[in-house]
């Protein structure tokens, strides 16, 4: 166990239930100061519960949560005063200008007027919003109104930001300029614990990622370490026409040291390879020219955070999410109706690093295209 | 990233109680600022406050006035006997306000934002209250324009116009905080609106507010002679056109006194659960 002075958030066997619904069943977690930890989990797994009871929102029914050494229920108070939190929806007033917006919001942190007015027109060029500072933020793109966000959520330069599914319902290029973003917070040293159901992000973002699901944390470590765990590389290759799936999973089945997993609607068949990976390559290229399958983009990769799920839960992480909110009815807390299946996913999902993200069609003309490439130059001056 | 650490917030010891006064003060006025400038962002806001009210003035004046008979101090008309009844419904139905404004922030997450926050909890609900009577107090205002334009008089001294004003802004306040209540308890901004309705709808029009009550059925007499709207509404036009004060005077009091007593601690409570 860390010195719990160096810990930017400490929890210990934190529960809580909603009536019949375990939402957090014991979580443990220790993030030290400055470091990212990234909280992985389908929708109702229990993420934005333990955010809720971190920044003093909701109480828990039992164990504890330290922020900066601080009891966030004991010191709420002082809690309160060290963290910046920015939810699933955009919590800003989409009447006011997004200098207004900021504006108020220092006044709220009991700045002065000049100190707010300041402060405003820091961060909204930091974040590539200063051409559209005096519009309403009704105008802003998606992507503009969750940067305001996270904006206001740093007004009051807090030591520990939570960050809770910053990107869901973003389209891909908006979730990359949020990734700069958030990667550039890091470099001044706030902590940072962000939750999100995209493991490409843990991936992208977090120093330390924990699994969540069921309310329990079921796998924590580096993202390395939690692809080890799965064990090897993995085969991947896309079947163009559908029909030959089958085939395809039987010319590939004895090459793997488990069993394929194909993806029917969009024709991708993974199948991890152990130790082997030359060998099942060539392998895989004579079972599957053999059986006559026509493939695209046959690789061998190292495993994603995607087969990490799939091995630790034996479901995927996005099925999951909605076969629960179905079955318990728990809406998500920004009551953001079908947020899963958003155009942040975008094309993606079974990407490897960054390139899921990247390799989607990145022709989206949105406005905030000019705020995002600001907001790139403006860093790279500083 | 020099940028970000320029003005760089300390987060200070905990403050004593003067210190948290003033806080609670100006956050108070923060947020009421706030409220007021959505407000006079969206056109749509104005019209609906103001011009809706001006309308009822007129219409009822108009179209309703010369079926309905009464017997007013001083020997008016309709017109006199109807605007201190359409200022207690305007002041009544400006919680609509209220409680759609509560509803959307706690939907949006505003609301979350701002408990997650340093500031004094009671703000949003103070500011919130006091930034929608301000906005009353002015259609108020806008009413009593219109009805002096159609021949609406005060006949009992200007002290007492005053107080009507007054008595019909408490009252008003004491309706924004059971719509605040019902805006955070229930929390979705459509059944928000659905149950103004349902509550604000009879509690108006079932009252001395636009007909004398001898019109109504027996049964209906029962309730209109009894609930507070009726009182409120007496009370104001006798502050306005002169008659006996006092009787009506003790029950709104009472009667807002309760609304008080009950509802601050139901929507304090409300907002601490709100989620």
């Amino acid at each position: 166990m860390q010195n719990s002075s160096e810990l930017g958030i400490f929890v210990e066997g934190l529960t809580k239930s909603f009536g019949s619904v375990h939402a957090l069943r014991g979580i443990d977690l220790a993030v030290p100061r400055g470091t990212v930890l990234g909280v992985l989990g389908p929708n109702g797994a229990g993420k934005t519960t333990a955010v809720r009871i971190l920044t003093t929102l909701l109480l828990p029914d039992s164990g504890r949560a330290l922020v900066e050494g601080r009891d966030v229920v004991r010191e709420a108070a002082a809690v309160r005063r060290l963290i910046g939190l920015s939810g699933q929806s955009a919590a800003i007033q989409e009447e006011l200008t997004g200098r207004e917006n900021l504006e108020i919001i220092g006044r709220l942190y009991h700045l002065s007027r000049a100190q707010s007015r300041s402060r405003a027109v820091e961060l909204l060029d930091q974040f590539g919003l200063g051409d559209a500072a005096n519009r309403t933020a009704k105008t802003y793109s998606g992507g503009m109104q969750r940067r305001l966000d996270l904006a206001a959520s740093l007004v009051g330069s807090p030591k520990v930001l939570f960050l809770d599914e910053p990107t869901t319902g973003l389209d891909p290029r908006s979730r990359l300029g949020m990734w700069d973003i958030i990667r550039s917070l890091v470099e001044v040293g706030t902590t940072l614990l962000l939750t999100t159901q995209y493991l490409d992000e843990a991936d992208e973002l977090a120093d330390q990622i924990v699994v969540i699901d069921h309310g329990l944390v079921i796998a924590a470590g580096t993202a390395e370490e939690l692809k080890t765990q799965v064990g090897g590389d993995v085969l991947e290759f896309t079947v163009p026409d559908r029909a030959q799936i089958s085939e395809a999973v039987a010319a590939v089945a004895r090459i793997g040291e488990g069993e394929p997993h194909a993806d029917k609607e969009t024709g991708v068949v993974n199948v991890g390879v152990g130790g082997r990976g030359s060998d099942a390559l060539i392998a895989a290229v004579r079972g599957l020219d053999a059986a006559e399958v026509r493939t695209q983009g046959l690789a061998l990769r190292r495993p994603s955070l995607d087969d990490v799920f799939l091995a630790l839960t034996g479901h995927a992480a996005e099925e999951d999410g909605q076969a629960d909110e179905q079955r318990r009815g728990i809406r998500g807390w920004g009551r953001g109706r079908g947020g899963q299946g958003g155009g942040g996913q975008g094309g993606g999902g079974q990407g490897g690093r960054g390139q899921g993200g990247r390799s989607g069609p990145d022709g989206r003309g949105r406005p905030d295209a000019r705020g995002r490439a600001n907001a790139t130059s403006s860093r790279g001056a500083s | 990233m020099t940028a970000a650490t320029a003005t760089t917030v300390e987060p200070v010891a905990d403050p004593g109680l003067a210190v948290r006064v003033r806080w609670g003060i100006s956050d108070t006025l923060a947020i009421t600022r706030r409220n007021l400038l959505v407000w006079m962002r969206v056109p749509a806001y104005i019209v609906f406050t103001v011009v809706q009210p001006v309308i009822f003035v007129l219409m009822f004046r108009y179209v309703f006035g010369g079926a309905i008979h009464v017997n007013v101090p001083g020997g008016g008309g309709y017109v006199e006997f109807l605007l201190p009844g359409i200022i207690a419904q305007t002041a009544a139905f400006a919680c609509f306000g209220t409680a759609i404004a509560l509803a959307q922030e706690l939907t949006k997450g505003v609301i979350d934002r701002l408990r997650s926050m340093p500031m004094a909890r009671s703000a949003v609900l103070t500011g919130r209250l006091l930034a929608d009577t301000g906005r009353m107090l002015v259609t108020v205002l806008i009413v009593i324009a219109v009805g002096v334009a159609v021949s609406f008089r005060f006949h009992n001294g200007a002290g007492n116009a005053v107080l009507m004003v007054v008595l019909a802004t408490v009252f008003g306040l004491a309706m924004a905080l059971i719509a605040a209540f019902t805006g955070l308890a229930i929390g979705d901004e459509e059944a928000v609106q659905a149950f103004g309705l349902i509550w604000l709808f009879p509690l108006t029009f079932l009252s001395s507010a636009f007909v004398p009550i001898q019109s109504m059925p027996g049964w209906l007499q029962a309730f209109a002679n009894n609930q507070p709207v009726t009182f409120v509404v007496n009370t104001m036009r006798a502050l306005a056109l002169g008659g006996p004060i006092e009787a009506d005077l003790w029950k709104s009091i009472a009667w807002l006194a309760g609304i008080f007593v009950v509802f601050v601690p139901l929507a304090v409570r409300a907002y601490k659960r709100a989620s």
